[in-house]
């Protein structure tokens, strides 16, 4: 890592969720700083918090205590549409499905987040071409998701999160629906945004091929974040 | 741009259950155009009534005649510019259900009095010229193929006898609001015989049409005709043109109504239709509006994609219920148009079409908005996969 700025600093981040007259703890007294330029994947088995975590740094939910910073803004005391106009600006997102919207060529769906920007339509073309030669799809630019594969599916969905040059990128299970080629495919292209353009990734992952390719890797066990895993490659 | 085509993609992305849908809504706007047209239909003479002229019947009912006597009378009262008057002959073509209105007129001054049926002169003068002479409208000419000087034989459900006229004029509605099937003859022409066969029924009118000379003293005209003919045998109601036309309207009131309440009934099931299939897409597509939001979207952007898409498909089936509309009613007319001889689309009608549309587009997107709103992007995310 050249730079050692936390860009995300979380503090002491409860969160719980309710279910019926019950409330179920999901993360407990979670303190985590993420380094700028940092790949980090979260592990940890199934409903340990790490997807809730990754949410709540993403500000797609809300912390019940503490408090997540995000290049120096304090985004758990923003209001929900002040969070929708951060989320625009400082997140790409990488998902598990893609979620490409269907009706959307691949050109379309990557143009998405650039509506929000205000770009007059020829520099949000320059943008969507650029994205797309990132992660080599130009040729199938017109092609809508279900002429895609899953791989190609998932790389238009990098191209989408990258596009807006975002300050993290936050990925969610991003190979878990892929087979091995495609799944190495989207690591490398990860592991190259990481290295030559220098964003910070934070992966949910339960792949450890996948974990391999991340900086730091931290697992979660039933809501607690334990110390670096010792295998972590910085 | 690029948010129509994305409307206009996703109202389509299920295509049956959208083309069920707009077929809905086209039966559903073609149906009100029809019943609001029939509303309108009823209400054509009203329309058409003039505010200088009065009708003047009986005060009984209009079924009793009033004395050819009264005529004189009237025209000296102060206000009155001119008069005509004219019997319901109740008549019909060789079969009773070639049944039409026809009336028995005072030809020269009701001719003057009602400038909406435009006869050419060379015609209205052979028509005044010939007493067994008579004028049809064009669309009853048409109906039932004749030709200048055709003899036209009527047989009456009011006045016994074979009656025999010859087709003298044809005459144009001024506008389209003017009734082209009704049927003119000489009112001396049914007295002259009447005298002959029923000399008790002679001498006697079914109404006057009185022209006032300013519009602003129609009341106190009235109220003057009435009075001069107070505690005779035969007391007269006088009232506006279309005061007559609304007294008329007034007996099939609960039937107007039953149509009008109908109506709105049709809008209520277009909404429900329309917001079955909005809940449906909202609930299947609550993960896509998670992605939205997660991309940044915000609530009204979302907002408008639902109403958008809502309106596109009710838009569509509302134009193309339009455009069927003036063919339905003039198929439609076809059957009716003895009984409401103006059956025609009215702009206000396309208005309410479309105020309609948009009242459906706007009500069927409030639940699914209400959910796509409420949902927690976690949540909605979940759901994909």
């Amino acid at each position: 890592m050249e730079n050692k700025t936390p860009i995300v600093k979380i503090e002491h981040v409860n969160k719980s969720y309710r279910k019926g007259t019950h409330i179920i703890p999901v993360l407990l007294d979670i303190t985590l700083d993420i380094m700028e330029g940092e790949f980090l994947a979260l592990m940890g088995p199934s409903g340990s918090g790490k997807s809730t975590l990754l949410n709540l740094i993403a500000a797609l939910d809300k912390v019940d205590d503490g408090r997540i910073t995000v290049g120096g803004i304090d985004i758990t005391g923003l209001t929900e549409s002040e969070l929708a106009v951060w989320r625009s600006v400082h997140v790409g997102f990488i998902f598990q499905f893609y979620n490409l919207i269907p009706v959307l060529t691949a050109f379309e769906n990557v143009e998405l987040p650039l509506l929000l920007t205000g770009l007059p339509g020829r520099k949000r073309r320059q943008h969507v071409e650029l994205a797309l030669q990132v992660v080599n799809l130009e040729s199938r630019m017109d092609h809508y998701p279900a002429q895609l594969s899953g791989g190609e599916q998932q790389r238009v969905a990098i191209a989408r999160a990258v596009v807006t040059d975002p300050t993290i990128l936050v990925a969610d299970e991003p190979t878990g629906d892929l087979d091995r080629v495609s799944a190495e495919e989207i690591l490398d292209l990860m592991d190259r945004l990481n290295r030559e353009s220098h964003k910070t990734i934070i992966m949910v992952t339960h792949d450890p091929r996948a974990a391999k390719k991340a900086h730091t890797i931290r697992t979660l066990d039933k809501g607690v974040l334990n110390n670096v895993h010792p295998e972590a490659t910085p | 741009m690029y948010i129509l085509k994305l409307l206009l993609r996703n109202a389509f992305r299920h295509k049956l259950r959208t083309a069920l849908t707009l077929l809905s809504i086209t039966i559903a706007i073609l149906a009100f155009g029809l019943l609001r047209t029939f509303i309108g239909a009823w209400y054509a003479g009203v329309k058409a009534s003039s505010a200088n002229r009065l009708i003047t019947r009986n005060a009984i009912s209009l079924i009793f005649p009033l004395p050819l006597s009264y005529k004189d009378k009237i025209r000296q009262i102060d206000g009155v510019k001119q008069i005509a008057y004219g019997n319901w002959f109740a008549g019909f073509y060789k079969d009773e259900k070639n049944f039409f209105a026809n009336y028995a007129i005072e030809a020269k001054n009701y001719m003057e009095l009602y400038p909406e049926f435009v006869v050419p002169p060379d015609q209205k003068e052979s028509f005044l010229r010939d007493r067994k002479g008579c004028v049809a409208g064009r669309k009853l000419v048409e109906q039932y193929h004749w030709r200048i000087g055709d003899i036209i034989p009527l047989k009456s459900m009011v006045f016994p006898g074979n009656w025999e006229f010859v087709l003298r004029g044809i005459y144009h509605g001024r506008d389209e609001s003017t009734d082209e099937r009704v049927f003119f003859f000489h009112w001396d022409y049914m007295n002259e015989a009447l005298k002959k066969a029923l000399p008790r029924r002679a001498d006697q009118v079914g109404w006057y049409v009185v022209e006032v000379k300013d519009p602003r003293r129609a009341a106190e005209v009235a109220q003057a005709i009435d009075m001069t003919f107070k505690n005779s045998l035969a007391e007269t109601l006088t009232e506006t043109e279309k005061a007559f036309f609304l007294s008329f309207i007034s007996m099939a009131d609960a039937i107007i109504v039953a149509i009008q309440l109908v109506s709105f009934v049709v809008i209520i099931i277009i909404i429900a239709v329309a917001a079955n299939t909005m809940a449906m897409t909202a609930r299947e597509r609550i993960g896509e509006y998670a992605i939205f939001k997660t991309l940044g979207f915000r609530g009204w952007r979302i907002a408008g994609m639902i109403v958008g898409e809502s309106l596109v498909i009710t838009m569509i089936g509302c134009v193309v219920g339009i455009v069927l509309t003036p063919p339905a009613a003039k198929v439609f007319s076809r059957y009716v148009g003895t009984y409401f001889p103006t059956f025609r689309v009215e702009i206000e009608t396309i208005y309410m079409d479309i105020g309609a549309s948009i009242l459906v587009g706007l009500c069927a997107a409030i639940i699914p908005t209400w959910r796509a709103l409420k949902i927690r992007i976690a949540d909605g995310l979940r759901r994909i996969g």
